[in-house]
């Protein structure tokens, strides 16, 4: 008794043509947004300016703004495809800041060579980090509270332990040769009659050749983009990639698979503070200082880059190269409105519309469609 | 009839004050259809909960090919081979057909001696397609997410994961509702079909139709207790329809 196949195929009407565009613009729209804007500021910002905006230099500046925003991102996109969220990771980004400029400083001060010290800094601010998600995921999935309410009130305690910390003010006294880790770089070019590229250090300069020089992919750029590569490799190939989406789409059926869901949840907040710890670390590096400010104006920042991204809210949907658009939408938009002396605030009005419009975007979808993703409960 | 693989006796749960299941035993073989009838609250989705593992029975036993078990979570009982296929399905909206048949057991790719895994999404595609072309259902593709399925595709999606895990008992609740008539038949005839290579179905339902379109035996609850018992060809609708409201009852004068 053979079933006849063609009952159980899809009784979906056919998409029209129109239709069928319509919903892959809605798909690709992000990355059209940014081409288009990209196109935009090349256009005008000579125009109004007369410098170039895709020069080497500036689409360096661009990749070094984007480094602390798109880290919070990359964590928060595991988290949000989970369907819970983390306001927590811009304190701590902070705490680990002054957490690995202290471990930093302190080491180094008791004789510690610096290479060794940059490490311990490294740990620090990466462990310091985790343990806050640690305790935020294990107060979330064991004791239920919801992780809105988990993450806030973690954040003010946060808060209180960086500014604690670094004494109300900013980590100082590092050793000098940290700036070289924040802020050398993997390639160098030099432009003019003498110029070249050089790989990992740049030839001996003096004055004016200095200021022809520009740094190509700096160590906290190229730390975040092999971050990047992890984080899509841990998203999209393995069973912890899996785990994060099922339970985000459907956590009964991710608890009646037999997936261990409670510590799935406590490992990606440990996952997300970590990567937050990450960025605080690279921003002591940065700046040969640890800053108990630096992370809390990034937290939204961060979250909207997620959400242009096409990360769900509710959950279940979402991919890592999605938040790397959002972020560098919201860094070009932002790099681009400030060479065109466009006053700083339009920033926020525009990066908020983004976020609205990319999430009507996203519910555009089933309108484009014309129904219901059937038996939706 | 050979040996039961399941067979349940005497079994009670009580809820506070509240008997819901009461001095209730069956069995079933291998290869049966077995329909479980009764109006809302007659007990049978807290007998079935008890046999899957959800809830511990305060009283009675519980055999499972030849043993005495007692499932302390639906795990276990998954682990011994009895699934539950509930009417939400419990599949993941997001995720495509493989994925969801492999969810929690994920086929995977070994690398530096174990050290990193990555998901062998290849071999699971292939492995779901084999397992609904033994069913003989044929998605045009398996690669899309469960939400743009139709609800009948979702429960044979929800079958298939059951019988490529080897199920050895399937208990399905309530699984025609909310399809519509084509796909009811489908969901039937994969009932049969399932019967055809020996793995024994509870049905649990209040649709008479689907009741003697593949049961062999009927099992009728009321308030808790079994009233009848019945072959299917034995009984017909109006008959079991008066079980189901308190008029009959094989079982009161014993009582």
């Amino acid at each position: 008794m053979a079933l006849s196949s063609d009952i159980l195929v899809s009784t979906e009407a056919p998409l029209t043509h129109i239709q069928r565009v319509l919903l892959t613009i809605s798909r690709l729209w992000a990355w059209l947004f940014l081409a288009l804007l990209i196109l935009f500021f090349v256009v005008t910002v000579p125009v109004f300016s007369g410098i170039s905006f895709l020069s080497v230099r500036n689409s360096q500046n661009i990749l070094v703004a984007i480094v602390p925003v798109l880290l919070l991102g990359l964590g928060q996109t595991f988290v949000i495809i989970s369907a819970g969220i983390d306001l927590s990771v811009g304190w701590v980004m902070s705490l680990a800041s002054v957490l690995s400029a202290l471990a930093l400083r302190n080491s180094f001060n008791a004789g510690a060579p610096l290479p060794l010290a940059v490490i311990l800094g490294l740990l620090a601010g990466v462990f310091g980090g985790g343990i806050v998600g640690l305790v935020n995921g294990l107060i979330i999935a064991k004791l239920k509270v919801p992780a809105f309410i988990v993450t806030l009130g973690s954040s003010f305690m946060v808060r209180g332990l960086a500014l604690l910390w670094s004494e109300n003010t900013t980590v100082v006294g590092l050793p000098d040769g940290v700036r070289a880790y924040g802020n050398e770089s993997l390639f160098y070019s030099i432009r003019g009659d003498h110029g070249g590229f050089y790989i990992f250090s740049p030839p001996p300069l003096t004055g004016d050749m200095l200021r022809q020089m520009d740094r190509i992919l700096s160590w906290p750029v190229v730390v975040t983009i092999l971050t990047v590569a992890f984080a899509m490799f841990l998203l999209h190939r393995t069973q912890f990639g899996r785990y994060t989406y099922a339970i985000g789409g459907n956590i009964q059926a991710a608890l009646r698979a037999g997936i261990p869901v409670d510590r799935h949840i406590i490992k990606i907040y440990t996952l997300s503070a970590a990567m937050a710890g990450l960025a605080g670390f690279l921003s002591t590096l940065q700046f040969t200082a640890g800053s108990a400010s630096i992370g809390d104006p990034l937290l939204l920042s961060s979250i909207a880059g997620v959400i242009i991204g096409g990360v769900s809210l509710f959950g279940g949907a979402g991919t890592i190269i999605g938040t790397v658009i959002g972020a560098l939408i919201i860094a070009v938009l932002t790099t681009g409105l400030v060479m065109l002396n466009v006053q700083a605030f339009w920033q926020f009005i525009v990066v908020g519309a983004v976020v609205i419009i990319a999430v009507l975007i996203d519910q555009s979808r089933d309108l484009i469609v014309g129904r219901f993703s059937g038996g939706r409960e | 009839m050979s040996d039961p693989i399941l067979s349940v006796r005497n079994l009670t749960k009580r809820f506070g004050g509240l008997t819901a299941v009461n001095d209730v035993s069956w069995e079933i073989a291998p290869g049966e259809v077995v329909a479980l009838l009764g109006d809302n609250g007659a007990g049978k989705s807290t007998l079935i909960k008890c046999v899957s593992g959800v809830h511990a029975p305060d009283d009675g036993e519980i055999w499972f090919e030849g043993q005495k078990r007692s499932f302390s979570k639906p795990l276990d009982a998954r682990g011994a081979g009895i699934e539950t296929i509930y009417q939400d399905l419990a599949l993941a909206q997001n995720l495509d057909v493989p994925a969801n048949i492999f969810l929690g057991r994920e086929l995977k790719h070994r690398y530096l001696g174990g050290l990193v895994k990555t998901m062998d999404d290849k071999s699971m595609l292939r492995e779901a397609r084999e397992g609904l072309k033994a069913l003989d259902i044929v998605f045009p593709r398996l690669t899309q997410p469960i939400e743009s399925l139709s609800g009948g595709q979702r429960q044979a999606v929800a079958i298939a994961r059951a019988v490529y895990w080897k199920a050895k008992l399937m208990i399905m609740d309530e699984p025609t509702n909310n399809l519509g008539v084509p796909e009811q038949q489908k969901v039937l005839e994969l009932i049969r079909k399932l019967k055809e290579q020996g793995t024994p179905v509870i049905l649990i339902t209040h649709v008479m139709p689907d009741v003697f379109a593949v049961a062999d035996r009927i099992i009728v609850m009321h308030r808790g207790r079994k009233v009848t018992e019945k072959r299917a060809a034995d009984t017909h609708a109006s008959e079991l329809v008066q079980y189901m409201v308190g008029a009959l009852d094989d079982y009161r004068t014993a009582a």
